[in-house]
Parts: structure tokens; C-alpha cells; sequence
């Protein structure tokens, strides 16, 4: 019962938080604040109480019967991937609500409950392993977040939200047609109805069948990733999205759809994944070498933060499809470090434009005289995303590029320039802000203790991937053998260690 | 007629029994309160006695009607969504008319011409029902005497009503000519028949036939008129137009010209495939420029017509059901879309401009989150009544391979979903001017249609969360079609 209870928690203290808004919003901020906690100190604890290798394939699962004509069932389950996602969603919720806790003034009831709703959606989506309930929470984190970009988003936040969600749902309901499929498929082979995850794996498809059903799931995921053409709503919906829209955008909608490729396309369709491995790790260059190029010319500070979101993304989805358990691996550490040090980039760009009420990176520069502590926290973070050794996003890096080099040295090269650029990125971004001349001549407050709080806890995490990952690695290693063996097993007996 | 036949025609004769009483009391005096009590006591008489009747069922009454649990369950939808057009039209007409009793006999007739359609099992009980519901449509469209455009849209559809309804009656005679039987069973046949079979004759016919089905239904390319009568009637009569008349028509499509097994095969099943994907596409394509509301939905109608047909035309096991969930789903839904809209009119103007909506979330949160919701099952957005009608008819088609029709209807609702949330982003925008409409924005709401709304909120989410009970009772009826 605790699975769902970490959903009804979010979704009842949203409303809560919503109708106390009336009479206090520092109330309904306090009620959301405290919701997540829950949340956060509940994963934390099944973490801390099984933190070994369970025999079973789930560390914990809830299962009722919800539509039986079609074998839907309300199945609920974790194992160690999804703990670890789970965790980063309540880590990275807390901070979106610490970090709106002076940015948001208006309708505060409401801004909570879309954004403990999106959690919730999240949470769902981390968690189901029956299809139509996990395209269930996919569709359903996409309305309050839509509500958020567009409510308290900035100046083309209209267009911003429309775009973003006309893309996810036309992908989605791709995903949906295919998944319909696939159980209708699997009705007609076995003349039972299911949309249970494990069940759907013994499938017999036809490998024609097999790739158009692929197809479907692939585009969805790819959307939201996002691969390399299909990127154009992330840079406008993360700039124009407020601060804690934007952390819970880059930090974890787009590993929804990384978690998605890893937890349902590469066990679901083992041959097809191996057949397009070679074109999608080439997307991912290419959307590394791409995000990274435009991130460099970028003037406006929340844009280029989100370019460089599609470049991190790009080595994930090369991780995944390298086809070994390094770059697997290397890839959930970068998905979570990255959801991390993007949201701490993206935090720092909301409190720089609550305190200059601008994003262009002309407007800034010299800023250290003025905030030392902050420029500090902005150098730290800066260097992360750029992949500096000892802190978590090299560690994701590395990890990725290693296991590519074994399979395709060609396209491991070619990521490698991908950090080229990113140093080009970070340290214009280090330099333009907080270093040069004061020539606006800005007298700013610097960092409150909230804001200590808040960016100082993200630090620690990210030192701590980046020194000692093994935690992580270890927590996540069960559930990613379980996707690997299925879908590159050739590929992971040759390289076991 | 036996005794059996009787109780099986009583939901029939209630409803009909009721608007003779209801002119009775008219004519002595003038209530409206009356007028509306007999009226609703009359429906839920109806609906108390469909109980009773399908103790019978299925039963054929005298060759024109066929009663069995899927007219029982028709006619329950039917009866349903009468009684939100009158708790939702109450206040309407003590806001708007002076004449308000004759508005409820004629949605009475009106709604007994559906639930003959969708009983009826003979060319003349088929063309009874259906001109019943005309007639009784012509005087309800124009029925706010006062307003210019409710007047041309009262003569528009009596003009192209009469007209579709003269082709029909063509079709029925071309086929009468041809095979001698007026049993609409024959339709059957027809289209579950590969072409070669059977005659130009009883094609053409069957063609124009379909003319004036589909002229009811306002599908592509006879969907013209629904823009403008949307508009110009009174919104409960827009809301009857959107449920009941086209709900009592599709009973009648969907019972006769849905071969078990397969979909419509062969010329009957290549029309209505293209009828189909023409109506989801133009529908949301048109529907992307308006700028008022009554407009908005009208194309998003058709739309969702075009949905109909896809679970329609994927037949199998699953098609009738998923036809029929849809429905309920839609019904519902469009009901609660237009009472919103309803409640919200004020006595001069109706709330149909996408301006009159702007900021409504800040000055009425409750009512522009009963709104949302209806607008998301339109787009269907899971957890509400529409996503699980879209889902029925994605499994159906999906069990027949109608893989055309399936990524039309998919890149289609992503189109229509542009507009749902156009409507979005002007409720929750901030509003201009702090509250200087006097009219709508400050008027108490009125406690019926309240009731109705939040009602029809409750099965949205009803509809979209349990719907194993639903399910269960629409299966069994459609299994009584074969």
C-alpha cells in the first residue's frame, strides 16, 4: 500500500494546498513543502530497509484488478531504477517548491496543486508496470504542467505551453495505438486481454510487427527525451516555464522518457532495438554535438541552459543504445546528475532574473563583486554540466563513453567533442554572468539561506555522485540487468565482467 | 396486441402521454414551474418503467418496433440526457422568454420522435421518429423569437432538414422498389455484402439513405448547417441537437448497418470510411479558427461524429460497444460543456464568445474547473469519460486492423486538441478589467442546472475511471443485436 499512497499523498495535499490558499499562502506552501517531504523520507526509507539485491524481480509492487474485460490492472511496482528516479523526483520536488517560495505571489493555491499534480503524474509514471496505467500517468502529468508553463511562465509562455503539449500528445497517442496493439496482438496469440508489463514481454511478434510497434513507443519517448529532431518544444518550454516548472521539466519529464526507452522499449523489443541501435546512438551524437553548438550561441540565460539539457539527453540516449551494462549504467547516473545540475543551473537562473527581472546574458557579467556566494554556487554547477571530474555529470560521461567506445569507437569520438563545446558553453556562461567587469553596475543581495539551502544540498549531491557513485550504481544495477539481459544479451555475456 | 406488447411500449407512451398532459395543463394555465415539474415527472416516469419493459424484451411490436435491451438502453440515454436539457433549460427561460411551457412539449415530442429511431425496425416507423424530431426541432431552434439569428437558424434547418429528409424518403422508396420490403433489416444485408451482389438500385438508394442519416448526425459533407443553427439556437436547444437527436439517429445506424463480424463491408463500407475521416478532419481543421464557443464545439461535433463511425465501421465484438461507450461519453460530456455554458449566460446575451470566457477561471474557479474537465474528455485526457471512449474505440479498431482510420483519428484529436486548450488559455488568462460585466459575472448561479453540472462532472470522471458497470450492461445489449 505504500505505492499508491506516495501518489495520494501528493494528489490530496495539491488540493489541500490549493483551498488553503485562501486564507494563507504561506500555509499552502508549507502544506506542499510537506507532502514531498513525505514522499522523499518514505523512498528513502524503502531504499534504506531493502538497499541489497532482492531475489525478486520487484522490490515492491501493489496489484488490483481495475477494468477486467481488458485485463487492465492498477499494477504498481518498483525496483531499484525506478527507486532512484523516484528519489530525484521528490529531491528535485522539494527544491522546486523551496525555490517558488518567493518567485510565485499570485494564485500560490493553485501553483502548488499543478505542481504537486505533476509529481504525482511523474511518481505514476515511475512506477506502473501495466501499460494502459502508465500511459495513464503519461497523459496526466502533461495537464498541470501545461497549466504551469502557461500560467506563470514568462512573456510567450501561451506558445510555449501549446507547443509542448500538442507534441507530447500527438506522440503519446502514438504510443497508445501502440500499445493497444500490442495487447490486442497479444489477445490474439494467447486469447487473453493484458496490458501487464511482464506479461506483454513474452509476446510473439512478427519482427515486422515487433518494429512498427517499436516505432510507436520509440516517438513518444523520443519527444520527450528529447532526441535530436524532435527537440524544438523543449527549448521554449524551458525558458519560458517558471523556475520550479522548468527543474521539474529538465530534471525529470525528460528521464520519463529516457526511463521509458530503458523500461519498455529495449525489453519489449529486443530485436528492433538492436537493429536501430547504430541510428539512434547516431541521433545521440548528433543531438550532443547540436545541443552543445547552439548552447554556445545562445544570449539568453534559460535557453541556454535548455540546449544544454538536449545535449546531456543526447549522451544518455547513446548510453542506452550502446548495448552494454557500462553505458546503461552511465546513463541512468547522467540522467539523474544531469536532472540535478540542471535544475540547480535553472534555479540560479530564476534567482538571477527575481533579482535583475532579466535573462539576457548582455545584461549581466561581473556579477561576483556583487553576490560572491552565488557567482560561487553558479561556478560549481557550471562545471558539473561541463562534465568536470568529481562531480556527478563526468562520472554519467565517462561511464557512457566508455561502454559506446566498445561498441562503435567511431561515434565515441565524436560524443567526445561533445565536451569540447560543453567547456565552451559552461565557461562562457561562468564568464558572462559572474566574471568581467561590473559594467551595469548591479548591487545585488546575495544568496539567502533558503537559497543556501536549497543550492548547497543540490552541491553535496552532485560531490557525491561524482566521488562515490557506487550507491546509485548499486541501487540500480537489478532492475537495468533485467533490461539488458532481455534486450543485448549476445552483447552483455561477451563483455561480463 | 398482447399484454407484453403493452409493457413494452410503455417508456414510449409515457413520454408521449406526458406531452398530451403537459398541453392539457398548458392550456388551462400557464406555469412554468408546472410545465416543468409534469415534464421531468413524465421522464423520470419514463425511465422508471424501462425496468418493467425489458422484463418483456426483446419483443418485436407490430412490425415497427423492435424493443430489446439495446432500445431500452438507448432510450435510457436518451431519457437521460432530456432531463439535463430541462434542468439546464429552466433558468434559461425565465432569464430569456416570456413564453417558456410549449419549450418543454416540444422537447418531450421531440425526444419521444428519438426513441422511436431508435426502436424502430421499419422504413415508416424510421421515417415517423425522425420527422417527429424534426418538426418538434424546427420550432425549438427558433425559439427565442426576439434574436434575429435563431430565427435563420430555425428556417436553415427547416430548409435543409425537409430537404435531407425528402432524399431519405427517395432512398426508401428506390429500395422498397427494388426488394419489396420496407423491414430496415434488409440494410444489413446490404452492406455486410461485398458489392457485386447487389443492384445499382438498391445502392443508390442505400446511398441516399445514408444522405439524410448522415445529414442528422452532421458528418462531412452534409454537416453545412451546423455551424449557424449551433449558434443561433437557444444553448439548451443546442445541447438537445448535439445529444439527443443525434443520439436517437446513431441507435438506428449503428443497429442496421452493422453487420456482426465484420464492419461495413463493400460500397456502403468505403462511404462511410471516407465520411469518416472527412468529418474528423474538417471537423477539427474548421473548428481551429473560431472564435465562438457554440461555433468551436459545433465542428468539434463533427468531428467526434467521425469517431462514432470509426468504432462504427471497425465492428467485431468490440465495435458496437465502443461505439456506444463513446457515445455515452460524448453525451455526458457535451451536455456538461453546454450547461457550463448555460449557467453562464447571462439575460440579454448568451456566454458563446471566446471573449466572454476570458479570465472566467479567477472569477469563478469552480465553474471554469467544471468547464475544464469537459473540455479535457473532449480532447480526452485520461481519468475522464473521453479518453475511455477513445481507448474502446482504439482497442475495436485496433482488433480489426483499421489502421487508417486509427492514425486519422489520432492526428486529428491532436489537432483538436489546439483548440480545447485555445478555450484553456482564456479561462485561466488574467482577467482585463476586474469584474465590470455586470450581466453574468456576478448573478447567483442558478441551483438546478448547478445541480445538473455537477451531476454531469460526477459521471465524467464516473465514466472515465469505473467503467466495468457501464461496460458490462452496454455489452449485453449489443450482444442482442445479432
Amino acid at each position: 500500500m505504500i505505492l499508491p499512497s506516495l501518489i495520494m499523498i501528493l494528489i490530496v495535499g495539491g488540493i489541500a494546498s490549493w483551498i488553503v490558499a485562501r486564507r494563507s499562502p504561506d500555509a499552502a506552501r508549507w502544506i506542499a513543502l510537506v507532502s514531498v517531504m513525505v514522499d522523499l523520507v518514505m523512498c528513502l526509507g524503502i531504499w534504506i530497509v531493502q538497499p541489497g539485491q532482492t531475489p525478486e524481480r520487484w522490490r515492491m509492487e501493489c496489484n488490483f484488478a481495475w477494468i477486467p474485460q481488458f485485463g487492465i490492472r492498477f499494477h504498481l511496482a518498483v525496483d531499484g531504477l525506478s527507486l532512484t528516479l523516484l528519489l530525484l523526483t521528490y529531491f528535485l520536488g522539494v527544491m522546486a517548491v523551496l525555490s517558488s517560495w518567493t518567485e510565485i505571489r499570485e494564485k500560490v493555491g493553485f501553483f502548488h496543486f499543478n505542481l504537486l499534480w505533476v509529481l504525482a503524474g511523474i511518481t505514476g509514471v515511475f512506477m506502473a508496470v501495466d501499460l494502459f496505467v502508465f500511459y495513464l500517468f503519461w497523459e496526466l502529468m502533461l495537464v498541470p504542467m501545461y497549466f504551469l508553463i502557461g500560467i506563470w511562465g514568462h512573456e510567450r509562455r501561451i506558445y510555449a505551453a501549446t507547443k509542448f503539449f500538442l507534441f507530447t500528445q500527438l506522440s503519446g497517442l502514438l504510443m497508445l495505438i501502440a500499445i493497444v496493439a500490442l495487447a490486442v496482438l497479444h489477445h490474439q496469440s494467447t486469447g487473453v486481454y493484458t496490458f501487464d508489463y511482464q506479461q506483454l514481454l513474452h509476446t510473439s511478434l512478427s519482427p515486422r510487427a515487433a518494429r512498427l510497434l517499436m516505432l510507436g513507443f520509440l516517438i513518444a519517448f523520443a519527444v520527450k527525451l528529447p532526441a535530436f529532431p524532435f527537440h524544438t518544444w523543449l527549448p521554449d518550454a524551458h525558458t519560458e516555464a517558471p523556475t520550479a516548472g522548468s527543474v521539474v521539466l529538465a530534471g525529470l519529464l525528460l528521464k520519463t522518457g529516457a526511463y521509458g526507452l530503458i523500461r519498455f522499449v529495449l525489453p519489449l523489443f529486443p530485436g528492433p532495438s538492436r537493429e536501430l541501435a547504430p541510428l539512434m546512438m547516431t541521433i545521440g551524437v548528433v543531438g550532443i554535438l547540436y545541443g552543445a553548438v547552439l548552447a554556445v550561441g545562445q544570449t539568453d540565460l534559460k535557453r541556454l541552459v535548455a540546449y544544454t539539457s538536449v545535449s546531456h539527453m543526447g549522451f544518455v540516449l547513446l548510453g542506452i543504445f550502446a548495448g552494454n551494462q557500462i553505458a546503461l549504467e552511465g546513463a541512468v547516473v547522467q540522467m539523474v546528475s544531469h536532472g540535478i545540475s540542471t535544475g540547480a543551473l535553472f534555479i540560479l537562473a530564476g534567482l538571477l532574473q527575481e533579482r535583475l527581472h532579466t535573462r539576457e546574458l548582455s545584461q549581466m557579467g561581473g556579477l561576483w563583486e556583487t553576490m560572491p556566494a552565488l557567482s560561487g554556487a553558479g561556478l560549481v554547477f557550471a562545471m558539473a554540466s561541463l562534465g568536470l571530474p568529481g562531480l556527478g555529470d563526468f562520472v554519467g560521461e565517462f561511464l557512457v563513453l566508455l561502454g559506446t567506445y566498445r561498441s562503435n569507437a567511431r561515434l565515441a569520438i565524436f560524443a567526445t567533442l561533445g565536451l569540447l563545446a560543453a567547456t565552451l558553453y559552461g565557461l562562457r556562461f561562468a564568464q558572462g554572468v559572474f566574471q568581467g567587469p561590473n559594467r551595469h553596475h548591479w548591487t545585488l543581495p546575495d544568496m539567502r539561506p533558503r537559497e543556501w539551502a536549497v543550492l548547497g544540498l543540490m552541491m553535496i549531491c552532485l560531490v557525491w555522485i561524482g566521488l562515490y557513485p557506487h550507491p546509485v550504481l548499486n541501487t540500480i544495477r537489478p532492475g537495468l540487468a533485467a533490461a539488458q539481459q532481455i534486450a543485448f544479451s549476445q552483447d552483455s555475456q561477451e563483455i561480463k565482467r | 396486441m398482447s399484454h407484453a406488447d403493452f409493457v413494452a411500449l410503455f417508456p414510449l407512451m409515457i413520454v408521449s402521454a406526458t406531452a398530451v398532459i403537459l398541453m392539457l395543463s398548458i392550456a388551462i394555465r400557464r406555469n412554468h414551474r408546472t410545465a416543468a415539474a409534469i415534464s421531468l415527472i413524465g421522464l423520470a416516469a419514463g425511465l422508471g418503467s424501462l425496468p418493467f419493459a425489458s422484463s418483456v424484451a426483446p419483443r418485436q411490436v407490430t412490425g415497427f418496433l423492435i424493443l430489446d435491451s439495446y432500445s431500452f438502453l438507448y432510450m435510457a440515454i436518451l431519457l437521460i440526457a432530456s432531463v439535463f436539457v430541462f434542468l439546464f433549460s429552466y433558468d434559461y427561460l425565465n432569464r430569456r422568454q416570456e413564453q417558456r411551457e410549449e419549450f418543454y412539449l416540444l422537447v418531450l415530442l421531440a425526444t419521444t420522435g428519438a426513441m422511436v429511431l431508435a426502436a424502430s425496425s421499419n422504413f415508416a416507423s424510421f421515417f415517423l421518429g425522425l420527422e417527429l424530431l424534426s418538426v418538434s426541432l424546427y420550432a425549438l431552434i427558433a425559439y427565442i423569437r426576439t434574436e434575429r439569428v435563431a430565427i435563420e437558424a430555425g428556417i436553415k434547418y427547416l430548409v435543409l432538414a425537409a430537404s435531407s429528409s425528402s432524399v431519405l424518403l427517395f432512398g426508401l422508396a428506390l429500395i422498397y422498389s427494388e426488394s419489396g420490403s420496407m423491414k430496415l433489416s434488409q440494410f444489413t444485408a446490404i452492406t455486410s455484402s461485398t458489392g457485386q451482389a447487389s443492384s445499382v438500385l438498391l445502392l443508390t438508394g442505400l446511398m441516399l439513405t445514408l444522405t439524410g442519416i448522415g445529414f442528422k448526425l452532421a458528418v462531412v459533407p452534409f454537416h453545412l448547417w451546423t455551424p449557424d443553427v449551433y449558434e443561433g439556437a437557444p444553448l439548451p436547444v443546442t445541447a438537445f441537437i448535439a445529444t439527443v437527436s443525434k443520439g436517437g439517429m446513431f441507435a438506428l445506424l449503428l443497429r442496421w448497418f452493422n453487420p456482426q463480424g465484420e464492419g461495413p463491408a463493400g460500397a456502403s463500407g468505403l462511404v462511410l470510411s471516407i465520411i469518416a475521416i472527412a468529418s474528423m478532419l474538417t471537423g477539427n481543421l474548421l473548428a481551429l479558427r473560431q472564435t465562438n464557443v457554440k461555433r468551436i464545439l459545433a465542428y468539434s461535433s463533427i468531428a467526434h461524429m467521425g469517431y462514432l463511425l470509426v468504432a462504427l465501421l471497425a465492428g467485431g465484438t468490440l465495435g458496437a460497444p465502443a461505439a456506444t461507450y463513446y457515445l455515452m461519453a460524448y453525451l455526458v460530456t457535451i451536455l456538461g460543456a453546454f450547461g457550463t455554458m448555460t449557467i453562464l449566460s447571462g439575460s440579454r446575451s448568451e456566454a458563446s464568445s471566446l471573449d466572454s470566457y476570458r479570465g472566467l477561471f479567477w472569477r469563478r474557479p469552480l465553474v471554469a474547473a467544471a468547464f475544464t474537465i469537459m473540455l479535457l474528455s473532449l480532447a480526452g485526457i485520461p481519468l475522464t469519460a473521453g479518453f475511455l471512449g477513445k481507448f474502446y474505440i482504439l482497442t475495436a479498431g485496433a482488433s480489426q486492423s483499421r489502421w487508417v482510420l486509427l492514425f486519422t483519428l489520432v492526428v486529428s484529436s491532436t489537432i483538436g486538441l489546439f483548440y480545447y486548450l485555445r478555450i484553456l488559455v482564456v479561462m485561466y488568462a488574467q482577467p482585463v478589467e476586474p469584474a465590470t460585466a455586470k450581466d453574468s459575472s456576478t448573478q447567483p448561479l442558478p441551483l438546478p442546472a448547478t445541480l445538473a453540472l455537477a451531476a454531469l462532472t460526477g459521471l465524467v470522471f464516473l465514466l472515465g475511471i469505473v467503467p466495468t458497470p457501464f461496460w458490462n450492461v452496454i455489452v449485453a445489449a449489443a450482444h442482442n443485436l445479432s
